[in-house]
């Protein structure tokens, strides 16, 4: 297994958490306003919503497009003082065979712009991804209100 | 089945994206777009995103489609209302939005428009001035 991560350093506390299924591409809207109901509730800024919405909405994509699916579990943790939201996209599909590869600005094996996973790890906090091919993928995110 | 409405202005196409699109919606949008193009010879396509809360990549590539496709067409388009923390949101995501111009509401996306289709051949030089509206 290969692992890649931003930060990290603290561990969370679980505030709250919930699960939802993504399968297919209409489960995208109702996971983005799970993702945007707990920002809301812990007062993240519009500016740290919408980075972290549209990091989810990349995960997801990815999740879909090349692992037929999975399972985001949303929690709202903290850290001392400070609140965030919390994802992760855990995935049984083919995984990625060379994350520092995969997290370069344009690599992409789907005929894409390749900025999915680069672009996530610039939007979110903290960013941690593991894969082991053949058996799936899981990526980590954190937003911080105050981050 | 769902579809978002294209209103015909002149020589114009005008679309207001309401809600947050999921993909099926956004790739029927392209098609009827280009075809509404094609039907009407529009002279442009003016986008209006202020209602729309997240622009991811899949989002930013349908919007640099209908404006490269478009402009196969002979057609311009702007999109206009663009968010400032989408706007922010793109920049950091690297998103380049490659062709597509915007300005920041209907009224300027429209003397955009008639700017750029009044000025065919000095188009290129109008590019920077736009790009950088946001
Ligand atoms: N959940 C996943 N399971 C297996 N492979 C993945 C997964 N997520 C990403 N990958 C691999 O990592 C590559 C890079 O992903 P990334 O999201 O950065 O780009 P992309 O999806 O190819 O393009 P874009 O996101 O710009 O449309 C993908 O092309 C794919 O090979
Ligand atoms: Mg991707």
């Amino acid at each position: 297994m290969t692992t890649l991560q931003k930060s990290g350093t603290m561990i969370p506390i679980t505030i709250t958490k919930e699960t939802v299924l993504v399968v297919k591409e209409q489960d995208v809207v109702p996971l983005r306003n799970t993702v945007k109901q707990c920002a809301v509730k812990i007062k993240m800024g519009l500016v740290n919503q919408t980075k972290l919405i549209t990091a989810a909405s990349e995960l997801v994509r990815n999740m879909l497009r090349y692992a037929k699916g999975g399972a985001v579990l949303v929690e709202t943790v903290s850290v001392g003082r400070n609140q965030g939201v919390k994802l992760t996209f855990q995935d049984d599909g083919p995984g990625i065979a060379d994350i520092n590869q995969a997290m370069q600005d344009g690599f992409s094996t789907g005929n894409s712009l390749g900025l999915g996973l680069p672009g996530t790890k610039r939007l979110v906090n903290e960013f941690d991804i593991k894969s082991t091919v053949g058996s799936g993928t899981t990526v980590t995110i954190i937003k911080w209100v105050n981050g | 089945m769902e579809r978002i409405p294209i209103l015909k202005m002149g020589q114009f196409l005008l679309v207001t994206i309401q809600v947050d699109l999921y993909d099926r919606l956004a790739l029927d949008l392209e098609a009827d777009l280009i075809n509404a193009v094609e039907k009407n010879a529009a002279k442009g396509v003016l986008i209006d995103i202020s209602a729309v809360s997240i622009v991811d990549s899949f989002m930013g590539r349908i919007l640099g489609n209908i404006a490269n496709m478009s402009r196969l067409l002979d057609a311009q388009t702007v999109v206009v209302g663009i968010q400032p923390a989408v706007a922010i949101t793109l920049v950091e995501l690297g998103l380049p939005l490659t062709g597509v111009r915007t300005a920041l509401n209907v009224e300027r996306g429209m003397e955009l428009l008639n700017s750029l289709i009044t000025f065919d051949d000095t188009t290129e030089e109008w590019d920077d001035d736009t790009d950088n509206d946001h």
